[in-house]
């Protein structure tokens, strides 16, 4: 067990190594110079130059990479240029936002993924089974910013029941949840058609195992069955596609902060690369990276607790 | 045989998008580029059948030629991804080992960066293009084809034949070329078919986002992206890209099932 988690935290810690030495690798090896990019070309040589030593971009490219993640780990993404302020600052304002879209984004998934899954499982090959796969099919088609265009059509422009986009700030919660609501169905009701289809093979093959049909036999009631032998067994796949899954939704908030114009690290990111502000872009795609990694991560180890069996073999 | 459902399906749905497609680059109902603002937001007619959009060009000359877009990006990613990602499976299946171990974290490594995350670095380092698109999406797929094609061979190192050409004497590199990659071609084709699917709401989804095509060049992202702004004026531009996307997606998908169905006979039924 102990070496189990150990195998995991080295190959975790190796990874988020390896995906920074590529954050970087592509933002300062890539042909493009930062200092042209922010002053513009008509820039005369001795600016670039004092630019290029603020910097820090005549340092060697070991140096500079270890500056940046050995500041990075103590919270210092250094300053923004477009915004002139630290780049932790931009981040820490803009966290909660996105985090609540994700987490709730996520919770909603699982629940009812859950319920559609289960419920098709239990009428295989009947109508209700058609027709959550049919829904689950198209929403796996449906592209999550083309979902939400619909739902401002329908929600905002014709019921006039939500606001079409932005956020009022945390100060009226019912106002900002009330904004949220579509982003997170958006980004819901596409997740949870992957992860309901999943839930329903995988029961589906758990209840053709031997020792279910030796519970059914021995008179075990049903939801008994369910309960207790089908769906921890049938867990292990659908744990892995949450995992998968937590990390689309986090890069699907990007997508959904820009369709629904709210100010969280998403939309942050897309200012940065208008702006050419390669510091936060690169603090910003590292975070995410980190998020992805650190969900997987979790998954891993959320196996070997539900599956002993992990545990061994490794 | 009789060919599953789903495949029929798929092909037709498939066979729609991809002769609009191929149509597209001879012949468009009218110019996809033209503007003609005294004819703009103008209902669906005989001159225009979906009407056309806030700069009067024809919405489907568009859509035609979105759809060419699409199936371009889908075809070069994926084949680029696929044929890295095969070469570099056959090499792990192939040698083993340690080689075998570093390609498969490398592959582990690829899962860790969503294909958006990619696009976006590659937009702040070189600029937003539809090549850099192209290079995000052909990157998320090396892992995917690495991990499909390292284990289907693994499966044929084991058989008959192979130990055969072993004792014949025939090096790694010939086997891995005559034997086992004619062998594991049938659920690489598959793989592929689902990919394009991805490929096709990866592409729609940087174009919505300004990482894709760039004007004037017309993509079904970017068609979104624009109607999005004009929703209260003409919300049917914001339903027909969708639509295209849907269908090719679902074309794909299907198309991928089917094909799975017909190679791997023992999935039936379970999904």
């Amino acid at each position: 067990m102990y070496f189990f988690i150990f195998n995991r935290i080295a190959n975790f810690i190796v990874t988020i190594f390896v995906v920074s030495i590529i954050v970087f690798a592509a933002m300062n090896v890539l042909p493009g110079d930062p200092a042209l990019t922010i002053l513009g070309l008509d820039a005369t040589e001795d600016a670039l130059d004092a630019l290029r030593e603020k910097l820090g971009l005549n340092e060697p490219l070991i140096k500079r990479y270890f500056s940046w993640i050995i500041n990075a780990l103590s919270g210092n993404f250094g300053v923004s240029h477009s915004f002139s302020v630290p780049v932790s600052e931009l981040i820490i304002e803009r966290l909660p936002l996105t985090v609540s879209l994700a987490i709730s984004g996520m919770l909603c998934t699982i629940f009812l993924a859950f319920v559609l899954g289960v419920f098709a499982a239990a009428n295989h090959q009947r109508s209700g089974d058609w027709g959550v796969m049919i829904i689950s099919q198209l929403g796996i088609a449906v592209p999550a910013f083309w979902l939400s265009i619909l739902l401002v059509l329908l929600f905002a422009v014709k019921l006039r029941w939500l606001p079409p986009g932005g956020f009022p700030g945390w100060e009226s919660p019912i106002d900002a949840l009330r904004s949220l609501i579509m982003p997170t169905l958006s980004l819901t009701l596409v997740q949870s058609a992957v992860l309901a289809r999943v839930t329903r093979s995988s029961m589906l093959e758990i209840k053709r195992q031997d020792y279910i049909r030796t519970a059914q036999a021995s008179g075990l009631h049903p939801r008994r069955i369910l309960w207790l032998h089908t769906l921890p067994n049938a867990l292990i796949p659908i744990v892995t596609i949450i995992g998968m899954q937590f990390a689309a939704l986090v890069t699907g908030t990007i997508v959904i902060e820009n369709v629904f114009y709210l100010p969280g690290l998403g939309k942050l990111i897309f200012q940065s690369i208008s702006n050419r502000d390669l510091p936060t872009v690169q603090a910003l795609v590292m975070l995410f990276a980190a998020i992805v990694i650190v969900a997987n991560f979790i998954v891993d180890i959320a196996y070997s607790f539900i599956d002993p069996r992990l545990r061994e073999r490794t | 045989m009789r060919l599953p459902l789903n495949f029929l399906f798929g092909a037709v749905l498939i066979f729609c998008v991809v002769t609009a497609a191929i149509v597209s680059i001879f012949w468009t109902p009218h110019s996809h580029i033209e503007m003609n603002i005294s004819m703009k937001f103008a209902d669906p007619s005989n001159l225009h059948w979906l009407g056309t959009d806030q700069l009067g060009r024809d919405v489907v000359s568009q859509l035609m030629v979105a759809a060419q877009n699409s199936v371009q990006v889908a075809l070069v990613a994926v084949f680029i991804g696929g044929a890295i990602g095969t070469f570099l499976g056959l090499i792990a299946s192939a040698i083993g080992g340690l080689v075998e171990d570093l390609i498969m974290r490398l592959a582990d490594l690829g899962f860790a960066f969503p294909a958006l995350l990619f696009a976006i670095m590659l937009a702040a380092a070189l600029g937003p293009s539809l090549n850099n698109a192209i290079m995000a999406i052909a990157f998320i797929n090396i892992p995917i084809f690495i991990r499909v094609s390292r284990g289907s061979a693994n499966q044929i190192w084991q058989r008959e034949y192979v130990y055969a050409a072993k004792a014949a004497g025939l090096t790694k590199f010939r086997i891995s070329l005559d034997h086992i990659l004619p062998n594991i071609m049938a659920p690489i084709i598959v793989q592929a078919t689902i990919e394009f699917a991805v490929a096709i709401l990866a592409e729609a989804a940087l174009s919505y986002l300004g990482l894709g095509a760039q004007p004037p060049q017309p993509s079904w992202g970017r068609m979104l992206s624009e109607a999005q702004t004009l929703m209260y004026l003409a919300p049917e531009l914001a339903i027909y890209p969708g639509v295209c996307i849907i269908v090719s997606v679902i074309g794909f998908g299907l198309l991928g099932d089917g094909l799975r169905d017909i190679t791997d006979p023992r999935l039936n039924g379970s999904r």
